[in-house]
């Protein structure tokens, strides 16, 4: 029998070792697998390389395992979000290395990351400091620059319900970038709300079908910056 | 109406240009703004880059949903006949010329349309794109809403932009307390501006050489409050 359900975050964490690359799903607080990411940093990891679209708060979420000082490289497209100081010049975080990347940019070398497509053209950043040694060509008369996809060792995923197989169902703006890192990544691990039967989630609403999940941890009330969700 | 143009008034104005049906995505700032003034009897459906097409505006207080938020992450709503997506989706309506309209706060902007929105380049603050690159190459048109001068009074209109560029060539119309221009391969055409300024006077506050549009009419907006 199929059940990818484990009980305890330290299951659901397991084998998540020094050096590797996290992704983490996430818009704002939205969507954003805080559980998880917290119980990674209780486990006190070095020399992470994070990948998502950006801090919300130092204290929390992506900003508490970079601040706990597990993260070496952040990849993002807005490091820094409003209100925050985080990797500014004089704090303690200034020395991570940041690869700032825009964010449609992004999500395409995540998704091709999970499609198996190891890079492709675009013209988002030609002429601009973030393509800077790039390769770039002109395609009938467009300058483009070459991007090349992204894939992790973990991603950490934020769904609203799931089943056994890990088939997964998102709720309004949570979905964001859960569905194409949860296709991007050698271990999948979703943090939900709800477990349902199999069966018993309608197959026109799935956005994550179970192939792209590996673990799957119900946690009924998420830890969120807004309070209850 | 002679004077400078407030932020609203630049939104109002703004939003008079947006044709019924189109599908518009809007930068933080006074773009913001725009939804607010688009005439009662034209559709315009909203995109926010983290996932929703046909958005409504901001939620009210104490009736937020944090699990619906715009591209600020802030509460808001979804309008009937609205949708979720991915980011992957999201972007692909960006980046594959799906957005009729973009608008966006600016930096600087030049004469050839570069726009610099992004970075102040000063080392002190982290940079933060965003999707700005992403709309600013990929929408239709792209409309700049920004303060005609710094607040240390020299241009934001340009010859050449010295920060760091967000996108080439990319600005089609720049709206401003002063006056709206449109950019062409001609160089900047004034179609509007207030007024209480002469065109060389207009001319002296910008830093790109600017021409009269033959069409050229004054720059007006109702008082808002």
């Amino acid at each position: 029998m199929i059940n990818k359900q484990v009980s305890n975050l330290t299951e659901a964490l397991a084998g998540i070792a020094d050096g590797m690359t996290i992704m983490a799903g996430g818009f704002g607080d939205a969507g954003s697998p805080n559980d998880l990411i917290h119980g990674l940093m209780e486990r006190q990891l070095k020399g992470l390389t994070l990948i998502g679209n950006g801090v919300v708060a130092e204290d929390f979420g992506q900003g508490r395992i970079i601040t706990a000082g597990c993260v070496d490289k952040y990849i993002a497209s807005f490091p820094r979000g409003p209100g925050t100081t985080i990797f500014d010049a004089g704090t303690p975080t200034e020395n991570i290395e940041l690869e700032v990347v825009p964010q449609g940019t992004l999500a395409e070398r995540i998704r091709a990351g999970g499609a198996g497509i190891p890079g492709f053209y675009t013209g988002t950043a030609f002429g601009t400091p973030l393509a800077e040694g790039k390769e770039t060509r002109e395609i009938d008369g467009r300058e483009y620059v070459f991007e090349r996809a992204i894939k992790a060792d973990v991603a950490l995923i934020m769904a609203k319900r799931a089943d056994r197989w890990g088939n997964l169902e998102y709720v309004k703006s949570c979905r964001n970038f859960n569905p194409i890192m949860a296709m991007a990544a050698e271990l999948t691990i979703v943090q939900v709300e709800e477990i349902a039967e199999l069966g018993e989630l309608d197959p026109e609403r799935i956005a994550t079908p179970g192939i792209f999940v590996d673990r799957v941890i119900k946690v009924e009330i998420p830890a969120t910056l807004y309070g209850e969700p | 109406m002679t004077h400078p143009l407030s932020r609203p008034q630049i939104a109002w104005r703004a939003a008079q240009d947006i044709p019924d049906g189109a599908i518009v995505n809007l930068g933080i700032g006074m773009p913001l703004g725009i939804p607010n003034f688009i005439p009662e009897e034209r559709e315009v459906i909203l995109h926010s880059e983290n996932g929703l097409l046909g958005m409504g505006p901001p939620a009210k207080e104490g009736e937020e949903d944090w699990e619906l938020v715009n591209a600020g992450t802030m509460a808001t709503t979804l309008l009937p006949g609205g949708s979720y997506f991915h980011h992957a989706d999201s972007f692909a309506m960006i980046r594959g010329g799906h957005i009729d309209i973009c608008a966006l706060g600016a930096f600087q902007v030049a004469a050839n349309g570069d726009l610099a929105n992004w970075n102040l380049g000063d080392g002190v603050r982290t940079p933060t794109v965003g999707g700005a690159m992403d709309l600013a190459v990929g929408a239709k048109r792209v409309f700049v809403l920004t303060d005609h001068n710094a607040r240390d009074g020299g241009p934001k209109i340009v010859e050449k932009c010295t920060l760091p560029l967000t996108g080439l060539a990319c600005v089609d119309r720049i709206y401003t307390d002063l006056a709206i221009i449109e950019v062409t391969l001609a160089g900047l055409v004034v179609l509007e501006h207030i007024a209480e300024l002469s065109f060389e006077e207009l001319q002296d506050k910008t830093g790109a050489p600017l021409q009269q549009s033959a069409d050229w009419k004054a720059l007006e907006a109702p008082q808002l409050d």
